[in-house]
C-alpha cells in the first residue's frame, strides 16, 4: 500500500494519526514528509502540527532508517545487568554504531528507555518483539533471524 | 467576587481570576516570560511561580486560579529561589550577546536577568550554535534565542491561521521550526511578522537593512526620497520616549530630513490614489459583472496568505498595487520627470509599519518604472533605531513640510493605517462617484476599530452595497471560506493581516497586548477628524495627477503603473 | 512472616487469558452485573469506602475521583486505562493484561456504569504491541456475550514517551496530539478527554474494582495498611535471587520484599540500597528498610511507593553510575514544555556526567541539591517534580560515594 491509502484507513478516527503513523512506520520504517504531510491533511491539521507529532514520540523517526529497528534498553535494570556489552556486541555483528543504519538498509540500531521486560535482563527488541536475557554470544543468532 | 490574601493584603477579584491578575489588582508585579494577554495560557516557563499556603508545590500565578481564602505569597525566599534557579537556567543556553542583540533594552528575559540580579550562572554556559535563517527578505530567525514560550507559535496558528512554526523534539532537543524543520522561505508563512511582536526574546526580527540606508545616504549621486505609510507616524514616537501618536508630522518630516532624506514625501498620497483607481474597480466590476466579492489588495502579508491558501481565489482580489508600490513606480516616472531628475539616480525608500513590505518590494514584477520601484524598505523600529542614533530631541525640533509633489494627502488616507480604514476612505469616494451627491457625514463608524470582522451595507442611492472587513488572517480565512463556498453575501472585502491593521504591523514598536493597538488606532482616527480635507477624490495633487499624467481612472497608464496581478504560491507543505 | 496475597493477580496461570468462559467460570462479570444493579451512588459510595486508591503514582482516592466526574454534568464522558506503565522496572500491568484482560475490561465497565461514560480507551504503551490483539480478542468477546452492554472500548497505542503516563499528556496522546501535560486545573473528572469529564486509572486500580464489588468494601479496607489498604504488586529488578512479582499486602516492609520475597542479595554480598516505585523512586538505605510500603508510610521517609519496581543493588554496584545513567533517561523522557525541567533534567544529567567522571566537586552537588529542589516544586508535571529523587536521594544517603568519584 502506499502511504496515501495507508493513512485513508484511519479517516475520521478522532485523535488517530499516531495511530496511522505506527501504520506508515510497519511499512516505510519511517515517516516520509509527504506521509506528514498526507496525514495533516487527513486529520485536519497544519503540516508544522503533524510535524510535531512525529518528532515527539521515539519510535516514530522522520529520517530514513533501516528495516528492521533494533533497539537495547537502557533503563536501569538493564543497565546494571550489562546493556552495555550488548550494546557492543550489537555494534559489532552490524557493522554500526548506534543510532546509525546499516548501509542495505536491512537494520537500524537505536537506544530505547524500559521495554517492561525488566524479570530477564537485558532486553532488545526488533520491531518490537522482545529477546529476553539477551548476551553478546546471543547475538549473531537473534540478528540472523531477520538477514 | 472571591476573597483572598496576597503577601499579606486582602484583595476581592471576580471568580475565575488567576493570581496573576489578583497580584496586580494590589500593586503585585509578578515576573512573566510566557505569559502574554491576548493569547492562551501556557504555564510553561515557571518564572511566575508562587507560593499557595497548604500546596508544597509551587504554583503558576499566570494560571492557577483563585479561590476564597486563598493565601498567596508572591516572595518568599523559596520562590525567590525558584525562580532565579529558573532565569538561570533559561540564561545557561541563551546567547549573552545582548549588546548586539536586536531586542537590546526590549527583552522580556534581559529585564528579568536584570531585575533578579542573575550575576555568575552556576550552570556551565553552553549555547547550541544553530545557524540563523535568513532565508526570507522579511524575518530572521535565530534559533539559539529562542526560549520556548511558544507565543509565536500561538500567533502564528491562532491568530494567523498560517501555521507556518511548530514544534519538533522532546525535552532539551525540543525546538521550534518552521514546517517539517526547514527554512522559513519554505514554510507558509506569509511574512506578516507577528510573531516578532510575539517573541519575548530577539529569537525572531524583522531583517534590518540601516547598512543599505546609511550607504546610501552616504553615496552623493544618489537623490534618497522617502514615503512614509499612514501607520507609522502614530507609533513613531513609541519609539523615540514619547506617548502614541504625540509626535507631530512636521517633527517627523524634520527627523527624516536631519537622517539623511533628500526629499521627504507620503504614502498617503498614493493611499489616495489607491481609493481612486480601486473605488472605480469596484465600480466596473459591480456594473460589468466582475468577479466578486473584490477584495482590498494593499496589505502583502494578506496578498501572500490568499496566493498561499486561496490561489483559487486571486481573481477576487483588486488588481490595484498596495500605496507603496504605486508610489514607488510614481516616484521614478512621474515625479522625476518633473523634478528633473534621472530615476537612476533616485533610491526609493519605503518607511512601513510592516515586515511583508520588504518581500513586496523586492518581487520582481515590482519594476513598472524601469527600475526596482522601491529600492529599500524601513520599518518604524528601524526608522526609530536610526533616530536615536542620530541623537534627535524632537521635543525641540522645528517642523518642517514635505516636499511637493505627492506630499500632500487626505483624512482618507491617514485611516489606511487602521482595519476598516480602507474600506471607509473607499466608501466616502465611491459615494459621491455613484450618487452625484455630497456626503455630509464621512464617517462610517462601523467599519472602525479592532473586532476582527466587521460588516456594514452600504446604501448608494438606492444600490445596496455589502462590505466586510477583517483584522487578522484567521479571521480573514472565516472569509474566504464564504467566498470559496460561493457563500459570501459581500461586495466588497478588506482584509489586513495584521490585528488591528497596519497600526499593529510586524514593523511597527514591538506590540504586546491589543491594547496598545487600540491607541494607535485612535490616534489615526484623530488625526483623520483634524484634516482639512477627508475624501481622497479631493486631493489636490491627486487631481492633477490625472490631468498631467495618468488622465482617467484604471486608464492605460494606469494599468501600465499601478496594476498588479497574482500568482500562486504552489506551496510544497501547508 | 508477609504472605503473598493475590487480588489483581487472582487469575493468574489459574485461567486461559483469551477463553472468556474460563474467567465466567472465575466469577468473572458477576461483578459487573452485580454493580449494575445498585444505584451508582452507593456504587461509587462502596468504591469510596474501599479506600482504594489510585495505584498509578498519585494515592487519589478511586471512589472520590469517580465521584467527581459522576457529578460533572456532560453529553459524553469517557473511561481511560492507564496501561502506559513506562516506569523502567516495571511489568506488573503487562502482567495483569496478559494473564487476565477480562478483569480490567470488567472494571473499566463497572467504572463507566457508576460515571455514566459509554466509552472507554485502554492507552496501550507503544512497547507492548503484541498485546493489542489480546486486548481486542477480549474485547470482542466481552461485546458478543453482551457483557458489557452499552460501553465500548478501544485500544489505543503509545509510540515511546514515558511522560504519557502522566494522566493529561496521555489524554493529549489519544487526542492524537504531542503528549505534553497540561496545566490543571481543570482536572480530567471535570474536563479530560476532548474537554468532557474523563475518568483515568491504571490497570492495577480498574483489577482491584471487581474483586472490591465482589467481596465489599470493608472486606478490602481491612486489608494491609488501613491507609492505603490493598494489595500491591511489585516487580523486583537489580541484584536479588528473585527477579520475579509477587502481590502483597500494603503492610509488608521493604524489607520482607528484598529479602523474603526476593530471597536476598546474589554471591553473599551485602545490600546496598533499593530504589523503590520506578526510575522515578528515591533510593532507599538499610538503615530504613523496616518502613511499610504502604503510600504515607513510604511518604514519611521521602520515598514513593510508585509502581512497585523495586530495583536492588549490592555493594559492589557504582551508585553515582547508576543515579547517572538514571538522569539520562530524564533529560531522554523530559517533554521540553515547561523550563525547569526541559533545562533541568539537561542540567542534572550533564553535572551527574561530570561528577562519575571525576571531573566534579562538592561545589556541583550542592549545585545538583539546590536544581532538585527547585524542580520538585517548580515543574509543571510529576515527571519534573520526581525527575530528581534518585539524584537527590543518593547524595543524602550515599555522599561518601559521590565524594570518592572526585579527583
Amino acid at each position: 500500500m502506499d502511504y496515501k491509502e495507508i493513512i485513508a484507513q484511519y479517516d475520521g478516527k478522532a485523535g488517530g494519526i499516531i495511530e496511522a503513523y505506527h501504520a506508515l512506520l510497519r511499512e516505510f520504517s519511517y515517516l516520509p514528509e509527504e506521509a506528514i504531510a498526507e496525514a495533516a491533511r487527513i486529520f485536519k491539521l497544519s503540516t508544522a502540527e503533524a510535524y510535531g507529532i512525529a518528532t515527539f514520540y521515539s519510535m516514530f523517526s522522520v529520517e530514513a532508517r533501516g528495516k528492521n529497528v533494533v533497539r537495547i534498553c537502557e533503563s536501569a535494570p538493564c543497565h546494571v545487568a550489562g546493556a552495555s556489552d550488548v550494546v557492543a556486541a550489537l555494534e559489532r555483528e552490524l557493522g554500526i554504531k548506534m543510532g546509525e543504519s546499516t548501509a542495505d538498509g536491512k537494520f537500524a540500531l537505536e537506544f530505547t528507555e524500559c521495554v517492561g521486560q525488566c524479570q530477564a535482563t537485558p532486553v532488545i527488541t526488533i520491531n518490537g518483539k522482545p529477546y529476553l536475557d539477551v548476551s553478546p554470544a546471543k547475538i549473531p543468532a537473534i540478528i540472523a533471524e531477520y538477514k | 467576587m472571591v476573597n483572598l490574601t496576597i503577601d499579606g493584603i486582602k484583595v476581592s477579584v471576580p471568580e475565575g481570576s488567576t493570581i496573576l491578575q489578583a497580584a496586580s489588582e494590589v500593586g503585585i508585579k509578578i515576573p512573566t516570560l510566557c505569559f502574554h494577554p491576548d493569547q492562551s495560557i501556557k504555564a510553561n516557563c515557571r518564572v511566575c511561580v508562587c507560593e499557595v499556603e497548604g500546596n508544597r508545590l509551587l504554583q503558576a500565578a499566570c494560571a492557577m486560579p483563585v479561590f476564597e481564602g486563598m493565601v498567596v505569597k508572591t516572595r518568599t525566599p523559596k520562590v525567590l529561589e525558584a525562580r532565579k534557579t529558573i532565569l538561570e537556567l533559561i540564561l545557561s543556553n541563551h546567547p549573552q550577546d545582548c549588546l548586539n542583540c536586536i531586542r537590546n533594552g526590549n527583552c522580556e528575559l534581559q529585564d528579568l536577568a536584570q531585575e533578579y540580579c542573575i550575576r555568575e550562572n552556576p550552570f556551565e554556559y553552553k549555547v547550541r550554535g544553530f545557524e540563523k535563517d535568513f532565508s526570507t527578505p522579511s524575518l530572521f530567525r535565530d534559533q539559539d534565542k529562542c526560549i520556548l514560550c511558544r507565543r509565536c507559535v500561538e500567533v502564528c496558528s491562532v491568530v494567523q491561521s498560517v501555521n507556518a512554526l511548530g514544534l519538533e523534539g522532546r525535552g532539551y532537543d525540543s525546538m521550534v521550526v518552521p514546517t517539517l524543520g526547514k527554512a522559513l522561505i519554505d514554510s507558509p508563512c506569509i511574512m506578516c511578522g507577528q510573531c516578532i511582536h510575539a517573541c519575548p526574546v530577539g529569537a525572531i526580527g524583522e531583517i534590518e537593512q540601516i547598512d543599505e540606508f546609511l550607504a546610501a545616504v552616504a553615496n552623493p549621486d544618489k537623490v534618497v526620497i522617502t514615503q512614509i505609510a499612514p501607520a507609522v507616524r502614530v507609533a513613531i514616537a513609541e519609539e523615540v520616549g514619547m506617548m502614541t501618536g504625540e509626535m507631530p508630522m512636521g517633527t517627523f518630516v524634520q527627523g527624516l530630513r536631519q537622517i539623511g532624506f533628500d526629499h521627504v514625501l507620503h504614502t498617503n498620497f498614493t493611499a489616495d490614489l489607491t481609493i481612486l483607481e480601486e473605488g472605480n474597480e469596484l465600480l466596473k466590476r459591480l456594473k460589468e459583472g466582475g468577479t466578486l466579492p473584490m477584495f482590498t489588495s494593499c496589505s502583502p502579508g494578506w496578498i501572500n496568505f490568499c496566493e498561499t491558501f486561496y490561489p483559487d481565489l486571486l481573481d477576487n482580489l483588486s488588481t490595484c498595487k498596495s500605496p507603496q508600490q504605486m508610489f514607488g513606480a510614481l516616484v521614478k516616472t512621474y515625479w522625476a520627470e518633473k523634478m528633473g531628475i534621472d530615476p537612476a539616480n533616485i533610491y526609493s525608500v519605503s518607511i512601513m509599519p510592516c515586515v511583508a513590505k520588504k518581500f513586496e518590494a523586492a518581487r520582481p514584477e515590482m519594476n513598472d518604472s524601469g527600475y526596482q520601484d522601491v529600492d529599500l524598505v524601513l520599518t518604524t523600529r528601524e526608522i526609530g533605531r536610526l533616530f536615536r542614533m542620530s541623537g534627535l530631541d524632537f521635543s525641540r525640533l522645528p517642523a518642517s513640510d514635505f516636499d511637493s509633489w505627492m506630499g500632500k494627502y487626505t483624512g482618507a488616507a491617514v485611516i489606511f493605517g487602521a482595519s476598516g480604514g480602507v474600506m471607509e476612505a473607499a466608501l466616502r469616494t465611491v459615494y459621491e462617484v455613484v450618487t452625484g451627491k455630497t456626503l455630509e457625514d464621512v464617517n462610517f463608524v462601523a467599519t472602525r476599530g479592532i473586532t476582527g470582522i466587521k460588516e456594514a451595507d452600504v446604501d448608494l442611492d438606492g444600490t445596496v452595497v455589502k462590505v466586510a472587513i477583517a483584522n487578522g488572517l484567521a479571521n480573514a480565512r472565516k472569509l474566504m471560506e464564504q467566498v470559496r463556498a460561493g457563500e459570501s453575501p459581500y461586495h466588497f472585502i478588506e482584509i489586513m493581516a495584521c490585528p488591528g491593521g497596519c497600526i499593529g504591523g510586524g514593523g511597527q514598536p514591538i506590540t504586546k497586548a491589543n491594547v496598545k493597538r487600540v491607541e494607535r488606532i485612535e490616534a489615526i482616527y484623530a488625526e483623520d477628524a483634524g484634516l482639512p480635507l477627508r475624501k481622497s477624490h479631493d486631493n489636490p495633487e491627486v487631481k492633477t495627477l490625472y490631468e498631467e499624467f495618468l488622465h482617467e481612472p484604471l486608464g492605460h497608464k494606469s494599468h501600465e503603473l499601478l496594476h498588479t496581478h497574482y500568482h500562486p504560491k504552489n506551496k510544497k507543505f501547508l | 512472616m508477609a504472605e503473598e496475597m493475590r487480588i489483581v493477580l487472582r487469575n493468574y496461570g489459574k485461567i486461559a487469558p483469551l477463553k472468556i468462559d474460563d474467567y465466567l467460570t472465575q466469577g468473572g462479570y458477576k461483578s459487573l452485573e452485580k454493580a449494575r444493579a445498585m444505584n451508582t451512588a452507593d456504587l461509587i459510595a462502596e468504591v469510596k469506602k474501599s479506600n482504594l486508591r489510585g495505584r498509578g503514582g498519585a494515592g487519589f482516592n478511586c471512589g472520590m475521583k469517580w465521584s467527581f466526574a459522576a457529578g460533572a454534568q456532560a453529553d459524553q464522558k469517557y473511561v481511560i486505562c492507564n496501561a502506559d506503565e513506562g516506569e523502567p522496572g516495571t511489568y506488573k500491568d503487562r502482567l495483569i493484561m496478559e494473564n487476565d484482560p477480562h478483569t480490567l475490561i470488567e472494571g473499566m465497565a463497572i467504572c463507566a456504569y457508576a460515571i455514566g461514560a459509554t466509552q472507554g480507551y485502554i492507552y496501550l504503551r507503544g512497547e507492548y504491541p503484541f498485546l493489542i490483539s489480546t486486548l481486542n480478542t477480549a474485547i470482542n468477546q466481552a461485546r458478543e456475550k453482551g457483557l458489557v452492554k452499552n460501553f465500548d472500548i478501544e485500544v489505543r497505542s503509545g509510540a515511546g514517551a514515558y511522560v504519557c503516563g502522566e494522566e493529561t499528556a496521555l489524554i493529549e496522546s489519544i487526542e492524537g496530539k504531542r503528549g505534553e501535560p497540561r496545566f490543571k486545573p481543570p482536572y480530567p473528572p471535570s474536563e479530560g478527554l476532548w474537554s468532557k469529564p474523563t475518568i483515568v486509572n491504571n490497570v492495577e486500580t480498574f483489577a482491584n474494582i471487581p474483586v472490591i464489588i465482589e467481596k465489599g468494601a470493608d472486606w478490602y479496607a481491612s486489608i494491609g495498611n488501613p491507609a492505603y489498604p490493598g494489595t500491591k504488586v511489585f516487580t523486583l529488578t537489580g541484584d536479588v535471587n528473585n527477579r520475579t512479582f509477587f502481590e502483597v499486602p500494603t503492610s509488608t516492609t521493604i524489607r520482607e520484599i528484598v529479602f523474603q520475597f526476593g530471597g536476598g542479595i546474589p554471591g553473599g554480598k551485602k545490600f546496598k540500597a533499593v530504589q523503590i516505585g520506578g526510575t522515578s523512586g528515591a533510593f532507599i538505605p538499610e538503615a530504613l528498610l523496616d518502613t511499610p510500603v504502604a503510600f504515607d508510610s513510604m511518604s514519611a521517609i521521602g520515598a514513593t511507593l510508585g509502581s512497585g519496581a523495586t530495583f536492588v543493588i549490592d555493594e559492589s554496584r557504582d551508585v553515582v553510575d547508576v543515579a547517572t545513567r538514571i538522569a539520562g533517561f530524564f533529560e531522554h523522557e523530559s517533554c521540553g514544555k515547561c523550563a525547569p525541567c526541559r533545562e533541568g533534567t539537561a542540567r542534572t544529567a550533564e553535572l551527574m556526567e561530570k561528577i562519575n567522571e571525576g571531573r566534579g566537586s562538592n561545589k556541583d552537588i550542592a549545585l545538583l541539591e539546590k536544581l532538585g529542589n527547585v524542580m520538585s516544586y517548580s515543574c509543571l508535571c510529576g515527571l519534573g517534580q520526581a525527575a530528581p529523587a534518585p539524584v537527590l536521594t543518593t547524595i543524602k544517603h550515599f555522599k561518601a560515594d559521590y565524594e570518592a568519584k572526585f579527583m
